[in-house]
């Protein structure tokens, strides 16, 4: 496909869901659906900072608990609408990505790792102790009865969900293929090198650092209208950190796709195992899946299929 | 690093199947078959925080499926549970019980253990109009207001102040009247709560709080925390905590000497075997609430022989030997769900909304009556004391008179012994 | 509320926590400040520990510092392993900074998984004879429960700090990731003494562990909280220092016993944290790094 086709593709994509949300009747896939969805967007997220400028972030599930909260914040107080609470919670997020990458990212990589684990702590306890959100008790949060187009509210979450992860995955690819995308592929490579080669290396990583938070606190804005109960300890849940690192090393770290790849894999096997298998086992999916990966196939699923096709063509 | 259209088409094809395949994957599910038995669905935390709960309701839902259908089913059918691992996490609960509603097509829903895992599955409730059997969750109907909601947990009609009520009443009887009180807690939905109940108690006994702190759930060392409130010399302790920290705080106690007339309250977690047996004696004076308790005044038909079934059990499902806590509860309110169902022969759940609104029930934790909001019409929070303890072996926690009931009235089975320590 | 007695009290609580706490980061130290290996599976095999002692502690009613002490061979041997798939997928390839790490996370995963398979999530508590007992020094009482484990993180940090002092291969391990040539020359091969030093790193969690188990109930999962301490005490600690390990372990446990007592438990972890964010942002190089 060219690369023209993408957005085409896109918009298809979005116009399909809609589509499925007025023709299907069963809620179940929708929020299953919306799961995978999310971690789309959260995966894709990661590797805008993990697998283009090779950064790691433990803290994904801070910013997305951020996102989360900010959107109970508005709603509690204003009553916001659902685009406003997606703007602003993109927007305090990604504050913190630059705060947190301001601090640290003259440092080498893993103190920036480190500071995100720091971080996730410091911001859970924060949250836990801020009563007007509910604090540690959690909070409820009621959906809106109605909603245009939509005959249940579910539906119109995973619309918008679809939209955001077609959204964050054009941003993924843009950059990809921007002169930023070359410039945080330099710094991953060797960023001495690039600093020499006079590549503005801190401004650029301080730009993925506030895009990928930006993107985490998008993806967490919906989540409190997906629960409709939100506490500290599952909003900071360590899954959401676990999963945004596994998903893109599994899919493959190099391209937009790599990320996509992982989350549509891994979030089924997930959905599926949550009400196929249920023990203990299906966490083990995560991990085994991981340093699996990691050791044997480095380059991910995409990385993995590409070779193949190219070893294909050679015969 | 170059690329040639034809890799991209393949990329996408990949994608594309990806798709496909998770569509494919999540309709291949167990699906709905039009079934003779009676589907009774639920998440259940099986792994996770809250697994060691989850497991043994699990256990205790298990025997009373056994126990009906060995009567001869509900309706004539037999019943079947259909469950799915909530991993005690929230985030799983609307997903696990659309599946149930929508693809398993279960007749009956109850709810998985738990404040936070039961609340993400009301809105589901509310918009289906199902009847929902909550176990263990403290106020959730308080911001939903939902009719058809009820709840097992002893807690009563006001569940935050029901909650500390017994220990506060009590100890207005003690002389000298107490004067000073010191509130801790964990940083988490449920002490939050009992907290909330403890401070309003104490405003209308005109106690001052001289103390009045949370903790974070991960704390190694509770002596720092102990000692503050030492330091405060308060009459009164009251204390809200999860297992961990209950072991922690008594243990700092211990060690510190702390100093009250008296000393408990909240403390989740010293109801169960595993916990006491590690304590022993540690445990001689500590006031707590609890649910059941082997106690003459507390022997309610059946609950024997359902003890005798899960304990016959418990060792190899790996939970609470002893079960006295929550398994009971967990049997029960499935049992009201069936008693409802054979009562009315009717699977619709309007009425049998309406029946068990209009009914009492007799269960194995004794007669049952929900009011208005779905809680207990009357507050059945056990205040017990530990007394007599001896050693650390399990034999001597199920005996009568281990664990004293102090109130409510109606159940007393001893007297408080006070001060814990002066 | 302040008193004299309480400070007294909060600062011996929290000198007790940080021996506790340095014998967890010890193990960090030595891969992540010394072999540049960032394990953060490390407390997640703490717990690994914790489950070992308590097997056989309530097996065999052996003392649960003993049964720890017994399982280090074991824990050793793990961390060979572990290090040899390590160098070989990652190490070897250069490519230990990004995938190295997601390693060590699924590691992390796979291992509560394995004690939650094994062991249910219910709390494990052991016995032995000095837990719940107290010495007092005047107005300081000090619990045995605390003591014993602070005992034997300050002798394991030292008998640790000897060992790279005085032994050849001690001083290979302090020098390896800082002049593989002079190593090499010396002859000595860089990933056997790596392989060595990963594998007393993890033999340290078996200690650690029973310590742990020691002071409180362990379930499977809780190896998460400490992530994020033992790494900042770590970094404080100077990156591999022994000595500053201890120190920034003291720090921090009197930080959070301080703050617990006067100002509210509920911000312990947060003031910690703040205090290693600022570090970080501040001086990089820890508070007594090179």
């Amino acid at each position: 496909m060219a690369a023209k086709a993408f957005w085409p593709v896109a918009i298809a994509l979005i116009l399909a869901a809609i589509g499925l949300t007025q023709l299907l009747a069963n809620e179940y896939y929708f929020f299953a659906a919306y799961v995978v969805l999310q971690f789309v967007v959260l995966a894709t997220a990661w590797n805008i900072l993990g697998g283009y400028t090779g950064y790691v972030n433990f803290g994904s599930a801070a910013f997305f608990a951020v996102g989360a909260y900010c959107s109970v914040a508005l709603i509690k107080a204003f009553d916001a609408p659902l685009p406003v609470l997606i703007l602003a919670a993109g927007a305090v997020s990604g504050l913190i990505g630059l705060a947190t990458g301001y601090l640290t990212l003259r440092l080498k990589g893993v103190y920036f790792a480190i500071a995100t684990l720091a971080l996730a702590i410091v911001l859970e306890t924060f949250i836990t102790n801020w009563d007007f959100v509910g604090g540690a008790s959690g909070t409820f949060v009621l959906r809106p009865k109605e909603v245009w187009l939509f005959d249940s509210y579910i539906k119109f979450l995973f619309a918008v969900m679809m939209v955001l992860a077609v959204a964050a995955v054009g941003i993924a690819r843009s950059i990809e293929r921007s002169k930023l995308g070359r410039g945080l592929a330099a710094i991953r490579d060797d960023e001495v090198a690039a600093e020499c080669m006079g590549v503005p290396t801190l401004r650029l990583k301080l730009l993925a650092t506030t895009i990928s938070g930006t993107l985490m606190g998008v993806a967490g804005a919906p989540y409190p209208y997906y629960v409709t109960y939100l506490d500290p300890l599952s909003a900071f849940n360590l899954s959401y950190a676990v999963n945004a690192i596994a998903m893109p090393m599994i899919g493959g770290t190099m391209t937009w796709l790599g990320p996509v790849v992982g989350a549509l894999l891994l979030g089924t096997a997930q959905q599926v195992a949550t009400v196929t298998i249920s023990s203990e086992l299906n966490l083990l999916i995560v991990g085994v899946m991981l340093v699996g990966f990691v050791i044997l196939a480095p380059e991910g699923i995409v990385g993995l299929v590409r070779k193949t096709i190219r070893r294909g063509r050679r015969r | 690093m170059t690329r040639t259209g034809g890799e991209r088409i393949r990329a996408w094809a990949l994608a594309g199947a990806l798709i496909v395949a998770t569509i494919g994957a999540a309709a291949w599910g167990p699906g709905a078959r039009a079934a003779d038995p009676i589907r009774v669905g639920f998440g259940m935390a099986l792994t996770g925080g809250l697994a060691a709960a989850g497991k043994a309701a699990l256990l205790a839902m298990e025997i009373w499926a056994q126990d009906t259908n060995d009567a001869g089913g509900l309706l004539g059918r037999e019943v079947a549970l259909v469950y799915y691992d909530d991993q005690s996490n929230p985030a799983n609960v609307p997903g696990i019980y659309t599946k149930l509603l929508s693809i398993d097509q279960v007749d009956l829903v109850v709810s998985g253990y738990g404040t936070n895992l039961i609340a993400p599955a009301m809105p589901i409730m509310m918009s289906r109009d199902l009847v929902f059997m909550g176990l263990f969750g403290l106020a959730v109907n308080e911001q939903f207001d939902y009719d058809n909601y009820f709840q097992i947990m002893p807690a009563g009609p006001d569940p935050r102040l029901d909650w500390s009520r017994g220990f506060f009443s009590l100890a207005e009887t003690l002389a000298p009247k107490p004067k000073t009180l010191a509130i801790v807690g964990a940083d988490a939905e449920f002490s939050r709560n009992a907290m909330i109940g403890a401070r309003a108690h104490a405003e209308a006994a005109a106690l001052e709080i001289v103390y009045d702190r949370t903790y974070p759930p991960a704390t190694v060392d509770y002596s720092p925390i102990v000692r503050a409130i030492q330091a405060t010399k308060p009459n009164l302790v009251y204390v809200a905590s999860y297992p961990p920290d209950s072991v922690g705080i008594l243990r700092a106690a211990k060690e510190i000497g702390l100093k009250a007339r008296m000393f408990g309250g909240g403390m989740v977690g010293l109801q169960y075997a595993s916990i006491q047996t590690k304590l022993g004696p540690m445990l001689n004076g500590i006031v707590n609430y609890d649910f059941w308790v082997p106690e003459p005044t507390l022997n309610f038909p059946g609950i024997n022989e359902f003890l005798a079934k899960y304990q016959a059990v418990a060792g190899d499902a790996g939970v609470d030997p002893l079960g006295y806590y929550l398994p009971p509860y967990a049997y029960s309110y499935v049992q009201v769900l069936g008693q409802a169902v054979e009562a009315t022969q009717s699977l619709d759940h309007k009425i049998l909304g309406a029946y068990i609104h209009g009914h009492e029930f007799d269960t194995v934790v004794g007669k049952v009556e929900f009011g208005a909001n779905g809680e207990w019409a009357r507050t059945r929070v056990l205040l017990v004391q530990f007394q007599g303890i001896e050693d650390k072996s399990l034999e001597q926690f199920t005996r009568p008179g281990s664990r004293v009931v102090l109130y409510p009235e109606e159940w007393v089975s001893g007297t408080l012994d006070y001060p814990y320590a002066e | 509320m302040f008193t004299f007695d309480l400070l007294a009290n909060a600062i011996v609580a929290g000198v007790l926590l940080g021996g506790f706490y340095t014998a967890v980061s010890l193990g960090l130290t030595i891969a992540f400040g010394r072999l540049d290996v960032v394990n953060i599976a490390h407390p997640a095999f703490v717990i690994l520990g914790s489950y070992t002692a308590y097997m056989v502690n309530a097996a065999f009613g052996v003392d649960p510092v003993l049964a720890g002490l017994a399982f280090t061979p074991a824990f050793f041997a793990i961390g060979v392993g572990i290090y040899r798939v390590y160098h070989a997928s990652f190490e070897r390839r250069g490519d230990e900074s990004l995938r190295g790490l997601a390693f060590f996370f699924g590691l992390m995963f796979i291992v509560e998984v394995a004690l939650i398979l094994v062991y249910g999530v219910d709390y494990r508590l052991v016995d032995a004879p000095y837990i719940g007992a107290t010495v007092s020094f005047g107005f300081v009482g000090v619990p045995m429960r605390m003591l014993v484990p602070f005992a034997l993180a300050l002798i394991m940090t030292i008998a640790l700090q000897q060992y790279f002092v005085r032994t050849f291969m001690g001083r290979a391990i302090m020098a390896v990731s800082q002049d593989r040539l002079a190593l090499q020359l010396m002859g000595a091969d860089p990933t056997r003494v790596k392989q060595l030093a990963f594998g007393i790193a993890l033999a340290t969690a078996s200690l650690a562990g029973a310590m742990l188990i020691v002071i409180g109930p362990v379930e499977p999962s809780m190896g998460r909280l400490y992530i994020g301490r033992v790494f900042a005490i770590v970094v404080l600690g100077g990156m591999g220092s022994v000595g500053g390990t201890l120190i920034a372990a003291l720090l921090l446990g009197v930080i959070e016993s301080l703050t617990a007592t006067f100002y509210g438990p509920s911000w312990a972890p947060a003031v910690a944290f703040g205090f290693l964010l600022f570090a970080l942002a501040v001086r990089p190089q820890g508070l007594f790094g090179r």
